[in-house]
């Protein structure tokens, strides 16, 4: 779930301050930029390339479209139906960001916690 | 009654039927359901749901997010498609109460009768009622 508390900052380059929550979610998802998206990627040792972004910008999609950001299953349909076949399978979105996909792209997309990610 | 999964492919058998009783914003109970239903999709169950009396209304076309900032329901009714919940059932009694034909509806559940109802409950696991 999206939470308020706000725990730290993020520092850009610019000087400003991004705060996010425990979890390093953002607290507020208008804060999310390119910059802010590899930091948080950086923070999960992640190096952002055009397969990161695509499945990014996939994800921004779906919240844009359903207001909640999506878990594993309906991550892997949204992935295929945009980006082929090919790439939605779960071991491609595994590999792209290692641990809990949807939670981890849900972050580095500047979008809440997955509600029903188990 | 195997007629009904003649007339769509939609099956009346499943793990989970939801029971979907409130109409949206006035109460939680519509939001909790269908998280349920998501829930239930997200640990691979075969979620069914019902809309039964005021539910109906839930499935009204044209609906804005609820006041004070609330989300509305229609984008999580619209997202169960990506969660493979398609077995959908409206209360066809109710339709009719509150003057409502398919055409007034966002998604294209399936009417039922009273008996239809009462098969769609017997073919389920669990049924829960919110």
């Amino acid at each position: 779930m999206a939470s308020t508390e706000i725990y730290r900052y993020l520092v850009l380059n610019n000087g400003q301050s991004i705060p996010v929550d425990p979890e390093g979610y953002l607290v507020d998802r208008t804060h999310w930029s390119l910059d802010v998206a590899r930091i948080l990627a950086k923070e999960a040792s992640i190096q952002l390339d055009e397969e990161h972004w695509a499945v990014i910008e996939v994800v921004r999609d779906f919240y844009r479209q359903y207001e909640m950001a999506p878990a594993m299953r309906p991550l892997v349909k949204a992935v295929g139906k945009q980006l082929g076949a090919e790439k939605g399978r779960s071991i491609h979105l595994m590999r792209l960001f290692p641990g809990s996909p949807a939670k981890v792209v849900a972050r580095i997309a500047g979008l809440p916690k997955p509600a029903n990610c188990l | 009654m195997p007629y009904l999964e003649e007339q769509n492919g939609c099956s009346t058998k499943g793990d989970i039927l939801l029971v979907l009783r409130h109409a949206p914003h006035g109460s939680s109970w519509l939001r909790e359901g269908l998280d349920i239903a998501l829930v239930g999709a997200a640990f691979d169950r075969d979620v069914s749901l019902l809309f039964m009396g005021e539910g109906v209304l839930a499935l009204l076309s044209g609906q804005q997010a609820g006041a004070l900032g609330q989300k509305g329901t229609h984008p999580t009714l619209q997202m169960l498609e990506m969660y493979d919940i398609d077995a959908l059932f409206v209360e066809q009694r109710a339709m009719e109460r509150y003057g409502l034909v398919q055409e007034d509806l966002i998604l294209a559940p399936q009417g039922l009768e009273e008996a239809g109802m009462a098969d769609l409950i017997k073919h389920h696991d669990l049924v829960l009622t919110f």
